[in-house]
């Protein structure tokens, strides 16, 4: 149906500038819950949320502000839902970094599969989890995940920083354990 | 520039972030530093692997469909409570006013008003499902995974028949929703053509004989049977929808 342009209702408005990052919004919520039908669930109500609130957008990047939402979503559901895991990513980790015995050849890491990729990704604490998802799987750039996130951009490099080396230390340890 | 102060700094440059002159300096670092380059080389190698793996999670197409119905709701709601503004109502009313007399004009077979409005969602829904990705949540030509999909995710159980051996193979089945709720789309192909068939529970009883509908170059056939509603929509022409339903029904 074609609305006449000036008097586009606020549904129509927010289908175009919204709608079109639904992949996004499922994505984040799929990576952070690690189900498909939790994530719809979270996009669902997300979705709506951001309807309510689509007033106070003032434009701009759209899929930055649904994801804003999506994230504060998750999380919610992830606290009542998920008592105990680690979502929290800890302050002052003890990074020790691996033994230069065995230093992997990059090779190794360029072969990683799929599945373990995914299984690794998946057991990072979520905050890892979602800068890593937002940035190598949506490629959202530092300030688009520092509005998305609510955080200054040294902190989105650092955690950044912090999900990759956790992440190859995981793959490490898991080929590790096969040997 | 040391190591310690490359740090995290190295994935700034990674993802190309920093600015000139920070960039210039790990740069000229990581050409002299074989520790930092190594780092550097492990994990441009992870972020190419991440790349090369299909790790992306797509909406599913039945996500949008859950959706749209709800958000319209959410619209309308809020619309009802706050009521129109007096220059949009000048507006709206007279073409709601044109549409009803448009729509009773149309040479329906059938009662007007709701049952229209009801052809003409069913055939929005036709249309929707024709976009690309969006024509089926289980493909399959076997009924016998087809007619299962739909327990669990409906109250009801549709009747899932093959016909590929008459010209009307079953090519899978999606959940869709009709009048904000949600119903069972059984789909066939004759030919090139696709053929939605919309189910959903009836309140009648009975075996009432087909009613064809026309609508804009599609054809449309409805009846009700064994306590359920039937919607056939597609392009074919009305003979060969109409030989669709005589074996469909039989």
């Amino acid at each position: 149906m074609n609305w006449p342009t000036g008097s586009e209702d606020k549904l129509t408005r927010f289908e175009q500038s919204i709608l079109p990052h639904l992949d996004a919004a499922y994505n984040l919520a799929r990576w952070l819950t690690r189900n498909d039908s939790d994530a719809q669930d979270v996009v669902q109500e997300s979705c709506l949320r951001a309807f309510k609130f689509f007033g106070g957008f003032r434009g701009g990047d759209g899929r930055s502000w649904l994801l804003s939402i999506v994230r504060n979503t998750s999380y919610t559901w992830l606290e009542k839902n998920r008592r105990g895991e680690a979502a929290t990513a800890p302050e002052q980790e003890a990074e020790v970094e691996e033994s230069s015995a065995a230093a992997p050849d990059a090779l190794l890491l360029q072969q990683a599969d799929s599945d373990a990729l995914r299984r690794a990704i998946e057991e990072l604490p979520a905050e890892f989890r979602e800068t890593l998802v937002m940035r190598e799987l949506e490629g959202l750039s530092y300030k688009e995940i520092a509005d998305a996130a609510d955080l200054p951009l040294g902190t989105v490099m650092s955690r950044l920083a912090r999900a990759r080396r956790q992440l190859r230390r995981r793959l490490l340890d898991h080929w590790g354990r096969k040997d | 520039m040391i190591c310690r102060e490359v740090g995290n700094l190295l994935h700034g440059y990674l993802d190309r972030e920093l600015d000139l002159s920070r960039s210039l300096e790990i740069e000229d670092h990581l050409s002299t530093c074989p520790a930092c380059s190594l780092e550097y080389g492990q994990h441009l190698a992870l972020r190419s692997a991440i790349h090369r793996s299909s790790l992306y999670h797509e909406a599913p197409a039945e996500l949008m469909r859950r959706l749209r119905p709800e958000l319209r709701r959410e619209h309308r709601a809020r619309k009802g409570s706050r009521g129109l503004p007096a220059r949009l109502r000048s507006f709206w009313v007279p073409l709601g006013v044109a549409a009803l007399i448009v729509l009773v004009a149309l040479p329906f077979v059938m009662r007007p008003s709701a049952e229209s409005l009801l052809a003409q969602q069913v055939l929005s829904a036709h249309i929707r499902s024709l976009m690309p990705g969006h024509l089926m949540d289980v493909p399959s030509a076997d009924q016998h995974t087809v007619k299962p999909w739909f327990d669990g995710r409906l109250d009801f159980s549709p009747p899932v028949i093959d016909l590929s051996s008459q010209g009307f193979p079953l090519i899978g089945g999606r959940l869709d929703y009709v009048d904000d709720r949600p119903v069972a789309s059984v789909v066939y192909q004759r030919r090139k053509h696709v053929i939605n068939v919309f189910i959903w529970p009836s309140a009648d009883s009975g075996r009432a004989p087909g009613k064809a509908i026309a609508m804009h170059g599609y054809s449309m056939i409805t009846w009700t049977q064994s306590g359920m509603a039937f919607w056939a929509v597609s392009d074919v022409n009305t003979g060969d929808l109409q030989e669709f339903i005589r074996l469909l029904r039989r």
